[in-house]
Parts: structure tokens; sequence; C-alpha cells
């Protein structure tokens, strides 16, 4: 059966791993997102808590995919919660430190102002650090939904979602006339994925980012 | 449909410090300062003297260590500083303007807080970009980006202005735009002053800029100490120190010129023709006149040429080909420096003044624009060390009170 083959009879299946991949990268990501600029916002001021925020979430980052989840499965069990917590754990790094960096690359004469006609510390925010902050951060969400993508096949060793399945079923059975285009169609499905998801970011970033400062 | 602006309050700085932790001198030491309603005061200083930090404070931006701020007598020092500072303007060098938005959302920003309707915002953005001289139709949704670096500046004073504070701050809002647009600014705020009758507190390190714009100058140096507080016209002729007068520079009296108008100096009156009179007539007038030379003015009453006496015979008794071009003409609004830029390049020492529409009204010459000057300095000399007596009478009448006083306790 040549890889064409395999597709036509199995797309049914691969859609719905598709599906479960997207759906788990996405979820997480929105978690991911509101945390990550949570802990930026909370964190930016301070010299040292904005330090600290970055080397932990980069710490994480450091600990290989497989063994954050094999630790996890003896504390929350096997299926989707390792795999959602991993996933956003992972996530964080990119988000936080781009809403670090734009929120502190604000340009102090613009928060000078903004206090000096009268906005209180919260209107501030909402209003003019956070908007003119949203490019970097939006740029980090992106680069870490890429990340995510790749990482969240290896969720599949936890039992969870998403089209790991294919490719460790695959890498399971190696030699069998199957094997390698399992492996194929899981791969190149996390890449069309992955495109159709930078896509969609670039039309958020059209949408959402205010055309006085678009590049 | 205009509304009826908030003219100024005064404000009073009271034994105004401010101490950084750590540094063991204060940043600002003890200001003392009555600002009265309505009026321009300029504190000028060098660079780290305080100035800035000192302005700040008025609308809390820098909370003072001590002392007191007054605002149309009402102590402001321990309102809540967001109430505060949405009732005093503030524009900055930088203009300030918030990328994101458009200039109309700028400008919207401090009625939207203060939660004016929405109507009264739109009608107050426009008369607001009027105000500054912007086409609103042209610059309502622009973005900050697409001005010029004047014409952000603008829309910065237009935000400052909206939501109609009595108060102005404006801390070096013409330092980063060039020579010719800081020129046409200046202006502009003078011309909205006459308008709004603001209190504007402005920081400069401009003296020329503080001269032309200030009803009253703060000259300050390190550590925000007041060396001198005064008109314009008194420090330029009478500065109080030598630190005064190093910071006036050299040139004082030139300087003065810029106080002055061509319509405060005698502007005499020349024989004139216009180019409708027979060729008799002006030869007449030239025979007549006990000047060399005549002024022919255009059909509108405008200066044309300067007729010398031989000028119609070596033209063949052509005026189209007969005497030289008014080049220059200054009017009577223009100051004393202009026209003496003016009368020093024109060939013979004399340029015609002329009216709103262009039309002649008077000439002014080398020597009636000397003896004008002399006069000015005069009495501008005479002012001062009037003004000095006062200051040393007040001065003395109140440490004699003060001894008096003491001496009363010590009897008690």
């Amino acid at each position: 059966m040549n890889f064409w083959e395999y597709l036509g009879t199995r797309h049914q299946q691969l859609l719905t791993d598709a599906y479960q991949h997207a759906s788990a990268v996405f979820q997480c990501m929105v978690v991911a997102t509101l945390l990550g600029v949570l802990i930026g916002v909370v964190t930016y001021r301070s010299e040292w808590a904005g330090n600290l925020a970055t080397t932990t979430t980069s710490t994480i980052l450091t600990v290989p995919s497989l063994a954050m989840i094999g630790l996890l499965i003896p504390i929350v069990g096997l299926g989707v919660p390792p795999t959602v917590i991993a996933l956003t754990l992972y996530g964080l790094l990119p988000i936080v430190r781009n809403s670090i960096v734009g929120l502190r690359g604000v340009d102090p004469s613009l928060v000078d102002a903004a206090t000096g006609i009268g906005m209180s510390r919260v209107m501030r925010l909402v209003r003019v650090e956070l908007p003119l902050a949203w490019p970097p951060i939006l740029t980090g969400i992106r680069v870490s939904t890429q990340m995510l993508m790749g990482i969240a096949a290896i969720a599949a060793y936890a039992s969870g979602p998403g089209l790991g399945n294919v490719i460790f079923r695959g890498l399971g059975s190696l030699g069998s006339k199957n094997a390698i285009n399992q492996v194929l169609a899981g791969t190149l499905g996390i890449i069309v994925l992955a495109l159709l998801f930078d896509a969609a970011y670039v039309l958020i970033g059209r949408l959402t980012i205010p055309r006085g400062i678009r590049a | 449909m205009p509304e009826t602006a908030t003219s100024g309050a005064s404000i009073e700085l009271e034994n105004l410090t401010k101490r950084y932790p750590g540094s063991p001198q204060p940043a600002v030491d003890n200001v003392n300062m009555e600002i009265r309603a309505g009026e321009i005061v300029i504190f000028v200083g060098p660079s780290g003297c305080g100035k800035s930090t000192t302005l700040k404070m008025i609308n809390r931006l820098i909370e003072p260590t001590g002392g007191r701020i007054r605002i149309d007598g009402e102590d402001v020092t321990h309102m809540d500083p967001v109430k505060l500072r949405r009732k005093v303007g503030y524009a900055i060098q930088t203009s300030g303007l918030f990328p994101h938005m458009t200039v109309a959302q700028n400008i919207a920003l401090v009625p939207r807080m203060v939660g004016w309707s929405k109507a009264r915002i739109r009608n107050r953005v426009e008369e607001m970009l009027d105000l500054v001289g912007l086409d609103p139709g042209e610059f309502h949704g622009r973005y900050p980006r697409q001005l010029s670096g004047g014409q952000q500046q603008r829309v910065g004073v237009a935000r400052a202005l909206a939501a109609d504070p009595p108060v102005l701050l404006m801390d070096e809002p013409f330092g980063a735009v060039d020579p010719i647009t800081r020129d046409h600014l200046q202006d502009e705020l003078i011309r909205l002053q006459h308008e709004l009758h603001k209190t504007i507190v402005f920081v400069t390190h401009d003296f020329d800029e503080a001269i032309k714009l200030g009803d009253r100058i703060a000259v300050l140096r390190e550590r925000s100490h007041i060396a001198q507080f005064d008109t314009p016209e008194a420090i330029l002729t009478n500065p109080a120190d030598d630190f005064v007068s190093g910071f006036v520079g050299a040139g004082a009296a030139l300087k003065r010129l810029n106080l002055s108008r061509v319509r405060d100096v005698e502007i005499t009156d020349y024989p004139t023709v216009t180019v409708d009179d027979p060729l008799q007539e002006i030869f007449s007038k030239l025979r007549s006149s006990g000047t060399s030379e005549i002024l022919l003015l255009d059909k509108r009453g405008r200066p044309y040429k300067w007729l010398r006496r031989g000028d119609l015979m070596r033209a063949k008794g052509s005026l189209a080909r007969a005497g030289t071009l008014v080049h220059d003409t200054v009017t009577r609004d223009a100051t004393l420096r202009d026209a003496l830029e003016a009368v020093l390049t024109d060939s013979s020492g004399r340029v015609a003044v002329t009216g709103r529409r262009g039309e002649y009204t008077g000439v002014v010459d080398v020597e009636t624009l000397m003896n004008s000057v002399h006069e000015l300095l005069e009495a501008d000399r005479l002012e001062a060390m009037e003004h000095q007596h006062d200051l040393e009478a007040l001065r003395s009448a109140q440490t004699h009170a003060e001894q008096e006083g003491a001496g009363g306790e010590r009897k008690a």
C-alpha cells in the first residue's frame, strides 16, 4: 500500500487525530496566553520579579518533554490532564518573556503622558501599555504555538490525544508495511496544522494590531 | 457650538521640596512662588536645575516630599492625583501622543475620562483641532505617525486643552521641532493665550523662547532656587546677579528689541504719490518735498517704488523704469528686531511700514529707531530701579516688623 492509498483508507481516523491535536494545542494556548500575559503584567515593573518569571519559565522549557510527561503521569494519571499541563507550561516562556519585554519597551514618555493626563494605573495598562506591547506579545504567542505543535505529539506517550498516536503506532511497528506511512502521515499532518495556525495568526495580527503602530 | 472657556486659576507653591532617597541634597529645595491667574510663567534654567521636577510636582507626577501646592486657593497636595491631573492640562516635548490612537481619539481621552457625552466630545474635538490650526476633516482620523513634528505638537496641545482645564503645564513642548516650526508654534501659543487666558507654566532651557512667551520668567539655578522671578523686560535690563546675566547671555539690548513692536515707536510720514497720479504732479512733489526721495504707491496704496530726484529724468519720464523697487516692508505688529533687520539691510536705511492689507502707513528709519530704542531702554532702567527700590523698602519694612515683633515678645 503506497502513501496515497494509506491516506485514502485511513483519512477518517487521521482527521479525527488532527482535529484533536489542533484542539488540544489551541486550548492550551488560550490558557498559556492568559497566564503568560498575567505573569508579565504582574512582574514587568520590578527588575527581579520580571527576571525571576523569565528564568523560571525558561527552566521549565529545558526539561525534556518526554520526561515532563513521564513525571506527570504518576501525579495526574494518563490521558488529557498530563497533556494539558505539560503543553501549558511549555507554552509559557515565549509569552511571558515577550510580554515583559513588550511592556518594558513602551516609551517612558508615553507612560508619563498617560499618567499626566489623568489615567489611573489600570486604565493606563489597558488603554496604553497593553495595546502598544501587543505586537511582541502576539509574536510570542505565535512562537509558542509552533513549539506546542511539535511537543503535543509526545502527549501520545501518556495516551493523550492527537497525531502523536499515529506516529507512535508507526514507530512501534517499524518493519510492518504501514509503519512508514503512519509516521509520515502524522508528521506531515503536524506541519500542515502548524502552517494553518500561522496563517490564522497573520490574520489575527491584521485585525488586532491598531493601524497606527502596524509595521 | 463653542463653549465658554474656563480661564486661568492661580497657583501657589509653598516651601515645595523634593528629596530623593539616597541623595544628600534635595533635587528641589524649598520653592516659594505665586503664579497669578491667566499669566504665562516660564521656568528657565540650565539642564538638571530641577525645573522639570518642579513642574511635575504641580500635577504630582512627582510627589513632593515637603511643602504645599494650592491651585485656585484649594490645597491639592493631598487630593487624589488622578482627579487633580484631569483638571490640569499637560503637554510634553515628544508630544506624548498615543501612536495606536487616531488624532481624534487622542484629543477625546480626557473629556471621555471626565464623562462628557459623545456628542459633546465630538464637537469639542472639532473645536480643538480648529483652535490649533488643523483642518478637522483632514486630521480627525489620522494617526500620529502620519503627522509632522509640528502638527504632532499642535495635537498634543489640543489634547492638553480638550477638557478645558484652568491650568496648562508644558514641559519643553517645542524642544524637539525645527527652529522655523518652533517659531510658528510659539506664535500660535501666544494667539491661543490671547483667546483663552489660561494659567500656563512652561519649562524651557531656551532663554529667547522664555522672553518671547513669558509674562514673567523664573530663572532657576541648581535645586530650583529662584535666581530671579520677574518680567522679561526687568530681567533683561536689570539681571539680579551674575548667574542671571550669564543666562541672559550676550546682547540683552538686542533681545529687548523682541519685546517691542513697530507700533510702539514713532513712525514718520513720508511724501507719497500713487502710480495713477499725473507725471507733472509727481515732478512737483519731488521738487517741493524736503526729502531726497518719495515713495510711489501702487493702485491699492501699497508701497511700490522709491523715487529719487534724478530717477524720472534718467528713465525718460517712464514710471515703469524709474526708481528702485520696495523689496522689504514691515507691519505694525513686527518686532523692533525685525524692523532693525530690515532697516540695516536696506541701502538707504529706511523701511516702509504697512497696515493689515499691506497698505502704506509710514516709514521708520535708522535714526527714529535708535532714538526709540534708547528711550525704551532708559524707561526700562528707571522702572527696574524703582522696582528694586520698592523691593528694598518692602524688605526693610519686613525686617523692621520682625525685629519689632521679636522685641515685643521679649517684653511680654
